[in-house]
């Protein structure tokens, strides 16, 4: 990196190509947890209790379970968007940069795969006696 | 950074006051990332719970249900509509709109107040339904 004018100092640290695709998708995901969370939201409140035997049954329905799977995927991705862009704002040091990123991504897919494995179950095998 | 010191610095990195637009623009982070975190690992510990059995569902409700269980399910609902409310104030911003002085702070402030009250509202319809 040069260390005289500024144009030396930003070579090398330009455009990815990948921030406006970042940026929508944060934004199409934004729209997705919107819809689907406030969705959760009322649906717990209309449910008749959140004991065991009602929110297996509820989950048990394709009519839900497909939903509720679109919820994760759409959270785990958004959010993996957003902590992408606070870590690269407060993780200044390269190796931990890298680090933080591999924790990240390690994050958001086995959370999102959790998450619509349990929902898959309950679908399939609905309430355990 | 190569700057003429005859220019004036804006803006100052230590001399500034606070007013509503920064305190939603952090909020908007801090509440992001509780629900990234605290939020989504509470979500999938409550599917994975329903999905094992009734005794870890049995588990989960305990937690959940524990003085700290409340607070931070009253907590996580309030960064959730926070959050939903800052988030729909960046798309009007997004598309250019709402940058005047005045117009920026009331939304600002409005942004905290209908959290709150879609809060209160949810905690009352869950009461409600209750009892
Ligand atoms: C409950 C699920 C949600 C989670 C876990 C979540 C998480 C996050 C996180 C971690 C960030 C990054 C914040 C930062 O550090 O800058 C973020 C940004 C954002 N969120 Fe969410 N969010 C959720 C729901 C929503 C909803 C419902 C909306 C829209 C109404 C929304 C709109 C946005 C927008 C527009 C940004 C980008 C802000 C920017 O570009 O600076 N989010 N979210
Ligand atoms: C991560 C998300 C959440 C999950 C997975 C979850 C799940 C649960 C479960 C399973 C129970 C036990 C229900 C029972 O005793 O039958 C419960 C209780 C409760 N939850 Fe949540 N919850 C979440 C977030 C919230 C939020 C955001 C609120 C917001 C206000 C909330 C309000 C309540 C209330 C009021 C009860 C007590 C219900 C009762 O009196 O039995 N929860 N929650």
């Amino acid at each position: 990196m040069g260390t005289g004018t500024g144009i030396g100092r930003v070579r090398g640290l330009g455009s990815a190509k990948h921030g406006a695709h970042h940026w929508l998708a944060q934004r199409y995901t934004a729209v997705g947890n919107l819809l689907l969370v406030l969705w959760l939201l009322f649906s717990l409140i209309a449910l008749p209790g959140l004991d065991y035997e009602s929110v297996v049954n509820w989950i048990h329905n394709p009519l839900v379970a497909v939903p509720l799977m679109l919820m994760i995927v759409s959270i785990f991705m958004h959010l993996r968007l957003g902590m992408q862009v606070m870590l690269e704002d407060y993780v200044h040091d390269k190796g931990l940069a890298f680090f933080s990123m591999l924790l990240l991504n390690f994050y958001a897919y086995a959370g999102a795969a959790a998450g619509v494995f349990a929902i898959a179950k309950i679908a399939f095998i609905g309430v355990v006696k | 950074m190569a700057r003429t010191n005859s220019r004036p610095l804006s803006p100052h990195l230590t001399i500034w006051k606070w007013g509503p637009a920064m305190a939603v623009s952090i909020i908007h982070r801090v509440t992001g990332n509780g629900l990234a975190t605290a939020g989504a690992l509470g979500l999938i510990w409550w599917l994975m719970a329903a999905a094992t059995g009734p005794e870890a569902y049995a588990t989960f409700v305990t937690c959940a249900t524990s003085p700290i269980g409340y607070l931070v399910m009253a907590g996580l609902s309030w960064f959730f509509f926070q959050h939903l409310f800052s988030g729909l104030r960046h798309f009007v911003l997004d598309m250019g709109a709402g940058y005047e002085l005045k117009t920026s702070k009331t939304w600002s402030i409005l942004t905290f107040v209908l959290s709150t009250i879609a809060t209160a509202a949810f905690w009352a319809a869950i009461c409600l339904g209750k009892f």
